[in-house]
């Protein structure tokens, strides 16, 4: 990463911050860290423009945890909104109506289901008229906000509410998790970016990074869910890390097209580790272990590494075993 | 008479340039389309100064109109049909944001079977969103509606978005005399916008926000039932000021041959032009006939209704638009104005026609004003009326055998 970034280690975090102490997120929510963190990086001028999600009833009337701007727009048209606010704080600007200095970062937040599935349109729109915007997925692989029922984004092999693991069924969701990173990137998004709150200097000096880029930036955070996943609220930073050290979750970048790895983990976890950890993967284990589909998972992410490895010269070593 | 010929889309398109708006974001659909090329060729010949983006969708297009709209421009746009009902979600969603932005809907009837020329169903869809709505019947109107709609929306004790509706072909591709005012004029009458709480860094505020009760849901809903009530009177008041600027009066509502009239016709739109001749020809025959145009439906002007209609000896009401399963929209709302009115009419005819952009023969207008003489004369219950000739049934059967091949 560019040695110019004001973010060296973790300390350098500002110390600002945008959301009030409280909110309406469940205990352990992903989303809302990812949130937080990414607020504290663009600071206080922000028009945050959101689709229908769990992030929605963190602006419970007459109550705000957030400090700047926001606006509630649909579930698939946020990218939208952020088209409307941009154009109108642009034209205004120029045309000497409003100062400079009203100017905003305007920001789309939304989760999965608006990201992969109902505002893939309005985002693909956004990213054609090449409107100068951010985009922050908090990516909890479900629909979380109404119970976690299946997304494209929901992994092989997971539990839902609407691909329920059962005798008959016993694998859960059998899809695949849509690559939205690549999606986006091949619409030639100028940046695109996976973060994990667990990787916190990553996280920030990817979002400074977004900041030196006119057009859209978009970002995929991994957000660790206990409601939905079934694990302790505590654990959501340690489930985050898990899913970068097994390689599940690749730390990375799109510049203008040209990925980078931003993190490489030397020696991948095996994934098993990372699936025992939640509820939602526990049939893969119980009664017995269904071996050939966790193997299926451990290797669709050797493949992706060995590909990754071999694009990027990097030094990764996969689990004992693995084919 | 000066004035340019326009057709009703270069009239909203000219009525946007002279209410100076700030960004109209847009998606084509016919028989609107004309109107987002108009003003697409005006902004980038730099003859008006206005930022125009193409949207990938009439739901998008709406969003990011509302949303320029709390960010405090002034935002046009225009739809028709399919895409005013694609975008329906963001309508109840843009109205609640309390963003007064103007939509025009070039009226076209709704799929399937898929059809261009006009009825209401599309507009009338969008009838309980919160949005106000202007009905017009002649180019003129137009241009003069979409004027008159921004000062009611934007005046603070109103607050709401507008839809201007005008009639696909009858209106959209017909070129009428239309006078345009004055820009100076106009800028006189519709001043700058000045947005209320709007998105400003300076002073952060939440659009749209999640409320989790029925009681301040509620509160929230009647405000805007309150506030667009209000709108009848803001309507009359912004109606004194166009006349006194540019000598066209408009009411909420319009009466045509009313004022001995025994039997009325209640229509609204363009095809009112065709009601008016039905008038004129039982008048000729002798008939107390006259007319009752509808031109404000939301808020919808119950009290003028009743007023005007009250003592007649029977009512029809023209719906050019059906809710299958019950009959015609308007029958139902004018009813409703009436039940309570002292004197009301013994009888009211629920007709429908239109349907499509159908033509209308003289014949059929005037058999209209036969049966409510019928009614008033007999007594009898009126059962609805749906129009279509013989003729026009025997020639989609002839289309159909002819199909099958069929000699």
């Amino acid at each position: 990463m560019a040695t110019t970034s004001r973010f060296k280690t973790l300390k350098d975090m500002p110390v600002e911050d945008y959301l009030t102490p409280g909110n309406t997120m469940c205990a352990g929510c992903g989303g809302i860290l990812a949130v937080r963190i990414f607020h504290k990086v663009l600071g206080p001028n922000v028009a945050w423009i959101n689709a229908a999600g769990c992030m929605t009833i963190t602006m419970s009337y007459p109550l705000s945890p957030i400090k700047s701007n926001w606006l509630y727009t649909a579930f698939a048209s946020a990218p939208a909104g952020a088209q409307g606010v941009r154009d109108a704080l642009d034209f205004l600007i120029a045309k000497g109506r409003l100062p400079a200095s009203e100017d905003m970062k305007v920001v789309v937040v939304t989760g999965d289901g608006a990201a992969y599935d109902i505002g893939f349109q309005a985002t693909a729109g956004a990213i054609d008229r090449n409107l100068d915007f951010y985009y922050l997925c908090y990516d909890n692989e479900a629909y979380g906000n109404t119970g976690f029922q299946m997304s494209t984004s929901t992994p092989f092999g997971a539990s839902t509410k609407t691909t329920p693991a059962t005798e008959a069924f016993p694998l859960g969701n059998t899809g695949r998790k849509k690559d939205l990173f690549e999606v986006w990137r091949i619409q030639k998004a100028p940046y695109v970016a996976t973060l994990s709150n667990s990787h916190g200097v990553d996280f920030l000096r990817k979002v400074e990074k977004g900041g030196t880029i006119k057009g859209p930036k978009l970002y995929i955070d991994f957000a660790a869910c206990p409601t939905g996943w079934g694990f302790d609220p505590k654990d959501s930073v340690e489930v985050e890390k898990l899913v970068v050290q097994t390689g599940i979750w690749p730390l990375k970048e799109s510049v203008n097209g040209v990925v980078r790895h931003t993190f490489v983990p030397r020696s991948l976890v095996p994934v098993k580790e990372y699936l025992k950890t939640q509820e939602r993967f526990r049939h893969l284990f119980e009664p017995a272990e269904k071996s050939e589909a966790v193997s299926i998972i451990q290797s669709q992410v050797n493949e992706y590494w060995r590909k990754a490895a071999a694009a990027e010269d990097l030094d990764v070593r996969l689990p004992e075993g693995a084919r | 008479m000066n004035g340019k010929l326009l057709t009703g889309n270069a009239a909203a398109a000219s009525a946007a340039r002279l209410a100076r708006v700030d960004y109209v974001p847009a998606y084509p659909i016919t028989p609107q389309t004309e109107i987002i090329e108009t003003i697409a060729d005006w902004v980038r010949e730099r003859k008006m100064d206005t930022k125009f983006v193409q949207l990938e969708s009439e739901h998008s297009m709406m969003t990011a109109a509302g949303a320029a709209s709390l960010a405090g421009a002034r935002v046009f746009t225009a739809t028709s049909s399919q895409g005013l009902l694609y975008a329906l979600e963001m309508l109840y969603n843009v109205s609640g944001w309390r963003a007064p932005m103007v939509l025009v809907n070039v009226s076209r009837a709704l799929a399937a079977p898929i059809v261009l020329e006009p009825d209401h169903n599309d507009v009338l869809a969008a009838r309980d969103s919160g949005f106000l709505q202007l009905h017009a019947e002649t180019c003129q109107e137009v241009a003069d509606l979409v004027l008159m709609a921004y000062r009611v929306a934007e005046d603070r004790r109103v607050m709401l978005p507008a839809i201007v509706n005008l009639d696909g072909f009858y209106l959209s591709f017909t070129r009428e005399r239309v006078l345009l005012p004055e820009q100076e004029a106009v800028d006189r009458f519709l001043p700058q916008y000045r947005p209320l709480h709007p998105l400003r860094a300076s002073r952060p505020v939440a659009k749209g926000a999640a409320v989790m009760e029925g009681y301040v849901y509620t509160y929230f809903r009647y405000n805007m039932h309150a506030a667009a009530l209000r709108a009848r009177k803001v309507f009359s008041e912004a109606s004194r000021d166009y006349e006194r600027l540019f000598g066209r009066s408009y009411g909420p509502v319009e009466g045509y041959m009313l004022d001995d009239a025994e039997y009325v016709l209640v229509m609204s739109n363009s095809f009112t032009t065709i009601g008016r001749q039905a008038v004129k020809r039982m008048r000729e025959r002798g008939v107390a006939a006259g007319l009752l145009k509808l031109r404000m439906v939301r808020p919808f002007p119950s009290e003028e209704v009743a007023a005007l209609l009250r003592g007649r000896k029977a009512v029809a009401v023209f719906d050019q638009n059906l809710s299958p399963g019950s009959g015609g929209i308007f029958y139902p709302e004018i009813a409703a104005s009436l039940y309570n009115a002292k004197g009301r009419p013994a009888a009211i005819l629920p007709v429908v026609g239109g349907l499509g952009g159908k033509q209308l023969t003289p014949k059929e207008m005037t058999t209209i004003f036969e049966e409510m003489q019928a009614i008033a004369k007999e007594g009898k219950t009126p059962s609805p009326m749906y129009l279509m000739r013989n003729d026009e049934l025997a020639r989609v059967k002839r289309a159909v055998a002819l199909a099958q091949g069929e000699s």
